[in-house]
């Protein structure tokens, strides 16, 4: 089922978080929402899993109008991933699985029979099968991130949407996670931060700046030096992946690029190259500093 | 008082402990004690339901005239069918059932009903140290009582002004902190808690000039047994507000248990499970303010319990609400019930305050079972 966000735009306090953000998440595709810290991506997943109400614009599903929909019924077609993940009681793992199930269920209807077992497959596919009685509380985070994946799993929706599911992951979990995200077939909208693997997962990436969608498109299209400079304030290589041709981005930490000719930072003429480099940037760099990182700059 | 449905809804699980074992087996030792689920709830419930029983008849019996629980039972069943007494034996029976059975009913309703708002009010502000009165509604209530007793207000209750007075005082309290707590958009559970702890402090000062400008007053007597608890004013008269009161809260929360365990799961992730956190925290707030508001008009603020008890069902049950309001009214009715027996016959003819019982004897159990279980709340 395709999601189509219209015109979203989101405002609190007199803070304009999300400024008429209109993207479609094509059936079945994952998609990915990039963007620096606070350039609203969070935010308009909330919008979707209904935490938040956007000030003005709407969010369809297939044909359906999300605030048409009552709260159980869109949480049987969207599954979320939040962020605050934070668990205040001691559940066991497969009690958080099972409330997966709650918008299914009418009260306190204990689970079926299929039920169980389709959070049992769940948890077998997260590998957090042998997990099925320990408290939650004490799990690590990555594993506890699992549980949570694989509640929104059984919750059986049309369509997913997850806030950083990689987040406390090591690379095995996070590989693992995104290539079983790829297999559900689901509708899938997904924030991540890491822009290698968004473009390893994602068949569309959108680019959130400040608020706006600045850039969408295949993550080939989207992933340029440019963009990335414009948007995150970062110089960065862009290559193909030797293996799947999706592009990766190779950062270099010092900010120190070659420069373009005609901007070399400035260095008395004649003089041989400093030996000992200044590594602060000077006010008259070329390249960003420290106060560019944010996406409210020229690129935006 | 038979808990909630849920208890007799136990799927039938037969490989429930032999496969809890072998996992904790496996090396998973911090959950070691972690009580296999489902299986034992029933014969928890059963457990404590039959022990509430006999605690109640025990209880009505003894006193300054003991009576054998044969005897007691025999007296509640004379009252209860209708049947003879020989007249000298009337004396006793009034004080079994005219004096003592109401008051140990009432120390079960009551029980009964902290505990479960307990839990409820810990799901609604997701906070492990919250109890039912912190909202406002204990100091509130003093409020509302001292204020009947000095001004000689709401005389057309006769008898139970002062407990009229003690409800509105104390639904005018949650009202107070909803009204400050609310804002445009949702209700924080954070700030819920600060507003009725500020609330309450504001509360405890108008009492204190009450009671330090009418000196000598009966308005000192009112706040002490507003402020520690007591059940010396019971009678059946009393008895059928707080039973409706408690038994259909108890009957409400546990139709909406699941929702109190999306809850848990943090606000967002309520909301993508179909649960507006904000409807249900309003929800809540009205019927805990309204079932603690009644308890407290009739026996006073008993501390503790509300707290406590939550804890202490959640370590042997599990987390999981349809489990803990199955067994927490129970397990404080039970133990209200003792808690009574012990303040009104330690000293007697003396009798302690309720709150000073429930702290002695709860504080000393909750530190040893926090050290010896792994039971944690909210990862802390």
């Amino acid at each position: 089922m395709d999601l189509t966000l219209d015109g979203l735009s989101v405002v609190t306090d007199g803070r304009s978080l999300l400024r008429d953000l209109s993207l479609s998440v094509p059936d079945g595709r994952c998609t990915g929402l990039v963007g620096p810290n606070g350039s609203g991506k969070s935010t308009a997943l909330k919008c979707i899993y209904r935490a938040l109400r956007p000030s003005s614009g709407t969010v369809r599903i297939g044909e359906r109008e999300l605030p048409r929909l009552g709260m159980r019924q869109s949480a049987r077609l969207v599954a979320a991933l939040t962020q605050d993940g934070e668990i205040d009681l001691d559940f066991t793992v497969e009690e958080v699985v099972a409330l997966g199930r709650t918008p299914h269920g009418r009260g306190n209807r204990p689970l079926g029979a299929a039920e169980r077992e389709l959070c049992e497959r769940a948890m077998e596919r997260l590998d957090i099968a042998h997990l099925a009685r320990r408290g939650v509380l004490t799990l690590s985070g990555g594993e506890r991130q699992r549980v949570l994946v694989a509640r929104a799993l059984v919750q059986e929706p049309e369509i997913l949407v997850l806030d950083e599911p990689t987040n406390h992951l090591d690379v095995r979990h996070q590989v693992e996670l995104l290539s079983l995200l790829r297999g559900t077939g689901l509708t899938t909208l997904v924030v991540l931060h890491d822009l290698n693997l968004a473009a390893a997962a994602c068949d569309r990436l959108g680019v959130l700046c400040d608020g706006r969608l600045v850039a969408a498109g295949t993550p080939r299209d989207v992933l340029t030096p440019e963009l990335l400079y414009d948007v995150f304030g970062v110089r960065a290589t862009v290559v193909s992946h030797p293996l799947t041709g999706d592009p990766q981005v190779l950062y270099s930490l010092t900010p120190a690029p070659p420069a373009p000719p005609g901007t070399a930072p400035e260095s008395a003429p004649g003089t041989a190259p400093d030996p000992s480099p200044d590594p602060s940037p000077r006010p008259s760099d070329p390249v960003p500093n420290g106060s560019d990182t944010s996406c409210t700059s020229t690129g935006c | 008082m038979k808990g909630s449905p849920v208890a007799s809804e136990t799927p039938e699980t037969p490989v429930t402990s032999a496969s809890g074992d072998e996992g904790t087996a496996g090396g998973a030792g911090r959950d070691a004690q972690r009580p296999a689920p489902r299986r034992g709830l029933t014969l928890v419930c059963l457990a404590l339901a039959a022990l509430l029983l006999v605690s109640v008849v025990v209880a009505i019996g003894l006193g300054p005239s003991v009576i054998a629980p044969a005897g007691t039972a025999r007296y509640l069943w004379a009252a209860l069918s209708g049947g003879e007494i020989r007249a000298s034996e009337a004396t006793t029976y009034q004080v079994v059932w005219e004096i003592r059975a109401p008051r140990v009913l009432l120390a079960a309703l009551v029980g009964a009903g902290l505990s479960t708002m307990g839990v409820a009010i810990q799901a609604m502000v997701r906070n492990a140290l919250a109890d039912p009165y912190v909202l406002g509604v204990s100091s509130g209530a003093s409020v509302g009582a001292v204020g009947v007793t000095v001004t000689g207000g709401l005389a057309g209750f006769g008898i139970h002004a002062t407990s009229a007075g003690a409800f509105l005082g104390a639904l005018a309290a949650s009202a107070l902190v909803y009204a400050a707590a609310a804002a445009r958009t949702a209700l924080s559970p954070l700030r819920l808690i600060l507003t009725g702890v500020a609330m309450a402090l504001g509360f405890q000062a108008v009492m204190s000039v009450i009671v330090y400008l009418i000196p000598g007053s009966e308005a000192t007597s009112t706040v002490l047994y507003w402020t520690m608890g007591s059940f010396g004013a019971a009678s059946w008269a009393a008895l059928p507000v707080v039973a409706v009161a408690v038994l259909l809260g108890i009957a409400v929360l546990s139709r909406h248990s699941r929702a109190l365990d999306v809850m848990a799961l943090g606000d967002e992730t309520a909301a993508s499970l179909g649960v507006s956190p904000d409807r249900y925290r309003r929800g809540l707030l009205v019927l805990i303010s309204l079932v603690t508001g009644a308890m407290v008009a009739v026996s006073g603020a008993i501390s503790f319990v509300g707290l406590v008890m939550p804890h202490l069902v959640r370590m042997v049950v599990g987390a999981v609400h349809a489990r803990v309001l199955a067994v927490a009214p129970l397990a404080g009715a039970v133990f209200m019930v003792w808690v009574d027996l012990v303040a009104r016959t330690l000293v007697a003819p003396r009798e302690l305050p309720l709150g000073v019982i429930t702290a002695l004897v709860g504080v000393p159990v909750f530190v040893t079972l926090m050290r010896r279980r792994a039971y944690m709340f909210g990862g802390r």
